[in-house]
């Protein structure tokens, strides 16, 4: 199969879609050159960097009929949009009591490594799962972000595409033939017995090398990307972690009322699953900083496979499998 | 009159519309005052519940920039938003029962007061963020212009509204766009408590459209037919092609700025009375009788149909049931 890199599969996605649907336009502060040659300027926008607005006339646009996709490029940078995503996109299908459909794609660059800093460099996908009225995803690989991004483009609400920076040059497998895959539906990346791991974006690759040399040792790490943060397949960690008896938890973003802390609860609040669970839960998070420049600081902050190693080590000699 | 940025219109000259059109738009303005009186009372009585901003005093706004429009021309609208519904088309019973909080109610008792809409009539809601609005309708003046029908998007927005950062983005990229916009700005001299006098540089927001290269003007907006003047210029403007426009209503609320018990208003009385003495229902009115386009027996008439209309809507919103609590968790998401 040909490969592309995850950024080229996710504009493939757009290209495909905008020439099935002309309702389909870009708003962005860049347009993007390959859509911009193929669509001009009146599909591809170059909007003033005003977020606020551009995202607003993406809600109002969607309420016409249009099909927008507004892209933020750096999540830092919607920021300055939150009345529009919270107040506006996420709630008015609801409150005007769903008399209008606001089929509506966001994308949005986050993840750190960058060497960036704080203002360009944040994993703050979690402070939207809290917003009631808005889907997202994170894509791990190119195959993943395009056929979830032709999903996001189909789907009749607002759809957050957050991609990792760290991904944009990563090349994977991609079919020429149109396929979308359904938000919920986790991945399991690898199929394992002794432990599970959960993972988003760039950790999922670094989990899945945890994972290989632990095979090494005769560990057998089940290695699973939910893709989809709302909605997210509880019933696919569960069914791992009721196979495993053991949950470690890797992402980017900090812990505290994360990403993290959510699939956490979704393992331990069910009966059935938390009656299988062997060791307390481990997250293997960043730390709660903001993301510092210096590559020495930057690292540091930062959960690789090292860490992963660490928590599913940590994991495997809690609970009775140690005293056993 | 000069569509001249910071062109500021003289007072209206005799108009021309047809005496059918003049009698309709106080028949509006009528409607419009008549059902917030009601809501108001419907909410000191314990009715209607959390908070609603009347729209009493400024009435020839939403009627003189809405008799400009076309059916499918769209508007969107503030916290202070029934006069515009009503100006726009809205149904009296369905809005009525959203206030009573009924399954009914345009928006199933999920919106209230300051969230109604009706997208089939080209109204997009009634937004209770100040100046939320503003980009939402630039999006649909935005799919007007690709659309390429002639359609033609309004936001109306307080005083208050135009401090904020989406009003000025607006219209930068409208302007830069060519956007079938007007932007209607209802200056009632105040944000809640604050006057406008103490948070503007400028006495006149009309003069900011200057800084966009786009028309500016102010109008008096308790002159219904200075207002649908400028509205018909702005719109003929924006519908033909020219762009934006951005026009300046001098207006004044007659109530506080909520409903709430207790609600402070440090508003001099004088002045209040003063603005109830340039009443743009009464001055329509007292138009029409010199042209002899009304009688006494026409205009009592017309307030007995009001009246009658606004007690079935409220018969209407008493006799809906509420929404199921299961409801609550409907319409999260569209299918
Ligand atoms: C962003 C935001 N800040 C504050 C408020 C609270 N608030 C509601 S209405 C209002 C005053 C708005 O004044 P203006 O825009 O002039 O409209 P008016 O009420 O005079 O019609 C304020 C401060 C709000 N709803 N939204
Ligand atoms: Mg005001």
């Amino acid at each position: 199969m040909r490969e592309l890199t995850y950024d080229e599969a996710a504009v493939e996605a757009v290209a495909e879609e905008m020439r099935r649907d002309p309702k389909i336009f870009y708003l962005s502060t860049d347009p993007i050159p390959p859509l911009l040659r193929e669509f001009g300027p009146e599909r591809i926008r170059a909007t003033p960097i005003a977020e606020s607005a551009m995202t607003g006339m993406g809600i109002g646009a969607a309420g016409c009929g249009f099909r927008p996709i507004v892209d933020w490029r750096q999540v830092t940078f919607c920021f300055v949009a939150m009345d529009q995503i919270v107040n506006q996109a996420a709630k008015i299908h609801y409150m005007f009591g769903g008399q209008a459909r606001f089929p509506l794609l966001f994308r949005a660059t986050v993840c750190g490594g960058g060497r960036v800093a704080a203002q360009h460099s944040q994993s703050p996908y979690s402070m939207f799962m809290n917003v009631a009225g808005l889907k997202m995803f994170l894509a791990s690989t190119p195959y993943d972000i395009k056929g979830l991004i032709k999903t996001a483009i189909r789907d009749n609400n607002p759809v957050i595409s957050f991609e990792s920076s760290r991904l944009l040059r990563l090349k994977g497998p991609v079919p020429e033939e149109d396929y979308t895959i359904p938000l919920g539906l986790a991945d399991i990346k690898r199929e394992g017995s002794d432990v599970t791991v959960v993972a988003l974006a760039w950790l999922v690759h670094e989990a899945l090398a945890a994972a290989e040399e632990l095979a090494k040792e005769g560990i057998s790490v089940e290695v699973i990307d939910p893709r989809s943060l709302v909605p997210l397949d509880a019933g696919t960690i569960r069914d791992s972690v009721k196979k495993t008896g053991r949950l470690v938890i890797a992402d980017e973003a900090g812990p505290t009322a994360g990403f993290s802390a959510e699939v956490a609860a979704v393992a331990t609040e069910d009966g059935a699953t938390f009656a299988r669970l062997k060791a307390p839960v481990k997250r293997v998070c960043a730390l709660p900083v903001p993301i510092p420049y210096s590559p020495v600081l930057e690292n540091h902050v930062f959960p690789d496979r090292k860490r992963i190693l660490a928590g599913i080590r940590e994991v495997l000699r809690e609970g009775p499998a140690q005293a056993a | 009159m000069s569509l001249s940025p910071q062109g500021r219109s003289a007072a209206s000259p005799a108009t021309n519309l047809p005496p059918e059109t003049q009698r309709e738009m106080l028949r509006q303005m009528l409607t419009i005052r008549l059902f917030e009186e009601r809501a108001s009372a419907d909410y000191r009585a314990g009715k209607i519940y959390g908070v609603v901003h009347c729209y009493i005093g400024e009435e020839g706004v939403a009627v003189g920039v809405c008799s400009a429009l076309g059916p499918q021309d769209r508007i969107i609208s503030t916290h202070r938003g029934h006069g515009h519904c009503i100006a726009k088309g809205a149904d009296l019973p369905r809005m009525m029962a959203e206030l009573y909080g009924r399954q009914t109610g345009y928006c199933k008792g999920k919106g209230g007061s300051m969230h109604i809409a009706d997208f089939s009539i080209g109204m997009l809601g009634a937004n209770g963020i100040v100046a939320g609005g503003i980009p939402i309708v630039t999006g649909a003046g935005l799919a007007a212009q690709m659309e390429g029908k002639g359609g033609v998007a309004v936001s109306f927005f307080g005083d208050g509204a135009s401090n904020a950062g989406p009003f000025h983005e607006c219209l930068n990229i409208a302007a830069s766009w060519k956007l079938p916009m007007v932007y209607v700005c209802e200056n009632n001299l105040y944000a809640a408590q604050t006057a406008a006098a103490a948070t503007h540089a400028l006495p006149d927001v009309a003069a900011r459209a200057a800084g966009y290269g786009i028309p500016g003007e102010v109008v008096d907006g308790n002159d219904i037919f200075a207002v649908h003047q400028a509205a018909h210029r702005a719109v003929d403007r924006a519908r033909s092609g020219g762009g934006p426009s951005l026009i300046e209503c001098k207006t004044y609320r007659w109530r506080a700025h909520t409903e709430r018990k207790g609600q402070p208003d440090y508003r001099e009385q004088a002045e209040i009375e003063a603005w109830k003495g340039r009443d743009p229902i009464a001055r329509l009115e007292r138009q029409l009788r010199e042209e002899s386009a009304l009688d006494d027996a026409e205009l009592q008439s017309m307030e007995r149909q009001i009246t009658a209309a606004i007690e079935a809507a409220v018969a209407f919103a008493e006799a809906s049931p509420f929404p199921l609590p299961e409801q609550a968790t409907d319409d999260v998401f569209a299918a």
